[in-house]
């Protein structure tokens, strides 16, 4: 009976249910998807650093399910709530007929079980159908062969999804039941009857607290944008976070009572059409909800800057290597190592002996052919000396620049090359090569930071002494290039002087550049692999590979991506949920509403514009305020992302863009649709 | 006098052929201008269903019905909008204000959907505030009023757009007696200063005797019907008392 009852109470409501549930069935989906890619890359044929990096995804990837699991749960357990409150009339004819609260219990006990098999069920299966549409895109990203399609269903990822969304719905469960012991008859029967207290802000009092909110947030915005240099130990970050969260709680505070002012005072706007009823629904519906108004305004922060910044770690790794890693492979030995070095570092014997070899001679000592493997061979000097450090090249800067960056190692000997070794590496790079006069010095970089400390000392013409001879710099700001293949901008900066202004002793490190003597990527990797045993060879080669670093960066942003990707769509969802929810579970009211409207007389048209426009205004709240919070949030993290290299910005932003208008907009469509026939009924 | 209002032979049936219900039954008026009307009916007589096809909330299963000459049964769509916003005001037992916005604004949206300009809007709404002492409510909410208070601003609403028809669904329905009074007193005034015409449905004689005239109906037909001609209230009210005892104990809420 009890069954039965419930049954055709879901059948009943399936109208109100519908967004509670096609959420529900999409939380399922997306957390089986994401837990299941891990069996999804026990097939993919990868080598083994990208196998490393792989196994430190699937780890994250389910510590974030956890914290998944958090916001899910919190988002049923509120939306749980909701639902509960639309049917508070019918929980008090039970209770009037007699049935006692215990069955009432029951009753939405069996409700939550059917609901949860079914969300499970369906869940599990869109989950089970997209993961093979994932499988492709995994294998996309971290660039393993997909020769064949095997259909891959992940028991543990199942099992997983069964418990964690298990507890969830236990714990609705006995929320549920906690709630109904604890009604009033009498206030589930005059639940609907109870008219809504509006207290009207007083508006001084929210023009003065919008003025604080907007001063708190603006210094929030200062602190990680023109302040950010101050911001260089991890704690400090709190401060702007703390903040932003406060200064968002006021400003959705005080921003509705204000803006309502605003516009009543602007009668011709406000006597126009429904626009004054539009806007009490609207500010009536914030006051209530000022509170789940924020979080989700922070959470649709978070979603656009994780999106967008994750996206764009991936799209600039990658974009960068052709250009950062124009040769194959690059072998770099510490050369000459003095007595002092050894005791300072304590390096081996053995190793200091070996340092004397250059490298040729080293390969040649284990048998590798250089000729035979090797092409396009560039082979350099590194220098340093205490004579020149960042303190020098700084000149008369130094001061100033120490304030900026107080954290900085300034007593740290420059790199320092000859012009020669210098263009040899330039035109082997395709890069720019220079010429100097006698007493004249460049500075090669690319990583910004460097290129902004360096630049000033430039301009000031600051004169470096080598060898008690002085040289100006030709140019008045650093010149882009660099030497060390990677997959960022990381050339802090190299001097470059003319030839005769080195001494040899001053000898730190040779560099032998290359590409291998290969016609196509198996051949490559084979001789990848001869370098690779070397090692152990005891000849201390340091080799980086063109190779390595695409692998690396390519796991590094696939890692990021899919990490962003998974909270970015859970987050949209959740908020995009809530506010659903929220405005279809007062369809209710708000059909009395329209209807007492269209006794007056106004036309459907109207009718529905006021409608959209209620829905719009109250999606588009918390989105507005996220994307202000967004541009200062995305400029952080370009800044914190810097070493990695954020030129790809726009695509990734566009694609943030796509995913938030198919999400939110779509949850946007379906609430106005569902609202439309919830007040559609006939008068 | 002009005919306001005019019903010629309105049916309107229920139901399927299995179980029909003839909610109204051939029935057939006018109320002329300036006229109050009150329609008198136990429950389920029919009172309900009669305004809601006047007021096309409802549409009627046969006959016709001609609101200042225009026949309102064979209007559609937006036209009927339009009809229900220029020509009717409405005043409803459970009021019916938007909870959500002041006696003011639930004034002006009357107005406001004709799209009425703001200061003409202004003037009128203080023009009538004025006629109906809720001068010192404007700026309150529904919930801060008295019942009887929130009947004025929903009479308010109904006159302010000037309409040709006032219909009154059991306006003293949710009101204690002292607010009945002062709302009747209010309808009386419109009618008799301002020249609304009224059209009242109640089950309550003592709200039915301000009316000067009162039809009764019973199973959906027109039972009776009385003028208040030169007597005064109190003898028409006993006059009312009269037909309801003719009407049958099942009346005996009457009171």
């Amino acid at each position: 009976m009890l069954f039965k009852l419930s049954l055709k109470n879901i059948k009943k409501s399936f109208k109100d249910y519908a967004i509670y549930f096609f959420t529900l069935i999409l939380g399922v989906a997306i957390f089986y998807v994401f837990n299941a890619i891990e069996s999804q890359t026990v097939l993919l044929k990868v080598t083994s650093s990208t196998r490393e990096i792989i196994d430190l995804m699937v780890n994250m990837l389910s510590g974030v399910s956890v914290f998944v699991s958090f916001v899910l749960g919190f988002l049923i357990i509120f939306a749980s709530r909701f639902l509960m409150k639309r049917r508070n009339k019918e929980f008090g004819i039970y209770l009037t007929l007699g049935m006692s609260k215990g069955k009432i219990s029951k009753i939405l006990l069996c409700e939550t079980i059917i609901i949860g098999i079914i969300s499970l069920a369906v869940g599990l299966l869109i989950g089970v159908a997209l993961s093979q549409l994932m499988s492709i895109f995994v294998a996309n990203m971290f660039e393993a062969d997909m020769t064949e399609f095997t259909f891959i269903f992940s028991s543990k990822a199942t099992i997983k999804t069964l418990i964690y969304f298990g507890i969830m719905y236990l714990l609705v469960m006995i929320f549920n039941t906690v709630s109904i012991s604890k009604c009033k008859l009498i206030h589930l029967l005059q639940a609907s009857r109870k008219s809504e207290n509006i207290k009207m802000k007083n508006s001084v009092v929210c023009l003065i607290t919008f003025i604080i909110a907007v001063c708190i947030l603006g210094y929030a915005y200062a602190c990680v944008t023109i302040n950010v240099e101050q911001l260089d130990t991890a704690d400090k970050i709190f401060i702007p976070i703390i903040l932003g969260v406060v200064g968002t709680f006021l400003v959705v505070w005080s921003l509705s009572g204000l803006v309502l002012k605003i516009v009543m005072n602007i009668k011709k706007l406000y006597y126009k059409g429904l626009n004054s009823f539009t806007l009490r629904q609207i500010s009536s519906k914030i006051n209530t909800t000022v509170f789940s108004m924020s979080i989700i305004c922070l959470m649709l922060f978070v979603t656009i800057c994780v999106l967008s910044s994750s996206l764009s770690i991936k799209n600039s790794m990658t974009a960068n290597l052709t250009s950062l890693a124009p040769i194959d492979i690059e072998l770099s030995k510490t050369r000459n190592i003095s007595k002092e070095k050894q005791e300072e570092f304590s390096y081996s014997d053995e190793m200091v002996a070996e340092s004397y070899n250059t490298i040729a001679e080293s390969l040649e000592k284990v048998g590798f052919d250089l000729q035979k493997y090797f092409r396009d061979m560039v082979n350099v000097n590194i220098y340093a000396t205490d004579e020149l450090t960042v303190e020098d090249t700084l000149g008369n800067k130094l001061e100033e620049t120490k304030e900026l960056y107080p954290y900085l190692t300034y007593h740290v000997a420059e790199t320092i090359m000859k012009l020669s070794d210098y263009n040899k590496v330039a035109m082997l790079y395709g890069n720019e090569t220079y010429e100097l006069e006698d007493n004249e010095y460049l500075i090669v970089a690319d990583f910004e930071q460097w290129i902004n400390l360096r630049n000033p000392a430039l301009k000031d013409n600051t004169i470096i002494t080598l060898n008690d001879k002085e040289y100006y710099p030709k140019y008045q700001e650093c010149q882009d290039g660099f030497v060390a293949i990677s997959n960022n901008h990381i050339n802090a900066g190299i001097i470059v002087v003319p030839n005769h202004a080195v001494t040899e002793n001053w000898l730190e490190e040779e560099k032998l550049l290359a590409n291998y003597n290969a016609v196509n990527d198996e051949e490559r990797k084979e001789i990848e692999n001869i370098i690779i045993n070397l090692n152990g060879d005891g000849i201390y080669l340091n080799a980086s590979t063109k190779l390595s670093i695409y692998e690396a960066s390519v796991g590094l942003g696939s890692l990021v991506t899919f990490i962003g990707l998974y909270l970015g769509i859970i987050f949209l969802l959740s908020s995009a949920a809530i506010l659903a929810l929220k405005e279809l579970s007062e369809s209710t009211d708000n059909k009395e509403r329209f209807n007492m409207l269209r006794k007056l007389g106004t036309d459907e048209k109207l009718i529905n514009k006021a409608l959209f426009r209620q829905i719009f205004i109250f999606f588009m709240f918390p989105l507005v305020l996220a994307i202000i919070h967004s541009i200062f949030g995305i400029m952080f993290c370009d800044y914190i992302l810097m070493s990695f290299g954020n030129e790809q910005l726009l695509p990734s932003i566009i694609m943030t863009a796509i995913f938030l208008i198919i999400i939110y907009g779509g949850y946007f469509l379906i609430t106005y649709f569902c609202s439309k026939n919830i007040i559609k009924e006939t008068l | 006098m002009e005919k306001i209002l005019e019903l010629s032979k309105v049916e309107k049936y229920y139901g399927n052929k299995s179980s029909l219900t003839k909610a109204l039954n051939n029935i057939s008026f006018s109320v002329e201008k300036k006229e109050f009307v009150a329609i008198m009916g136990a429950s389920g007589s029919g009172k309900t269903t009669l305004l809601n096809c006047i007021s096309t909330i409802d549409r009627v299963t046969a006959g016709h019905i001609f609101v200042a000459g225009e026949d309102i049964t064979k209007l559609k769509g937006n036209s009927l909008n339009k009809f229900r916003r220029e020509e009717l005001g409405f005043i409803f037992q459970d009021f019916n204000l938007l909870d959500t916005l002041t006696a003011y604004e639930n004034i002006a949206l009357a107005l406001s959907i004709q799209n009425v300009n703001v200061n003409e809007i202004d003037q009128r709404i203080k023009e009538v505030a004025k006629k109906l002492n809720i001068k010192d409510v404007l700026d309150k909410y529904p919930y801060q009023m008295s019942g009887g208070q929130k009947q004025r601003v929903a009479s308010a609403r109904a006159i302010i757009t000037n309409p040709k028809l006032i219909l009154a669904d059991e306006p003293t329905g949710a009101l204690d007696s002292k607010s009945s009074k002062m709302l009747l007193e209010s309808f009386n005034y419109l009618n008799q200063e301002l020249d609304a015409t009224i059209l009242m449905v109640t089950h309550d004689a003592f709200t039915a005797s301000y009316a000067t005239r009162v039809i009764f109906i019973k199973d959906g037909k027109i039972f009776n019907e009385i003028h208040k001609g030169d007597s005064t209230r109190k003898e028409f009210f006993d006059k009312i008392i009269d037909v309801v005892t003719l009407l049958g104990g099942d009346y005996s809420d009457a009171l």
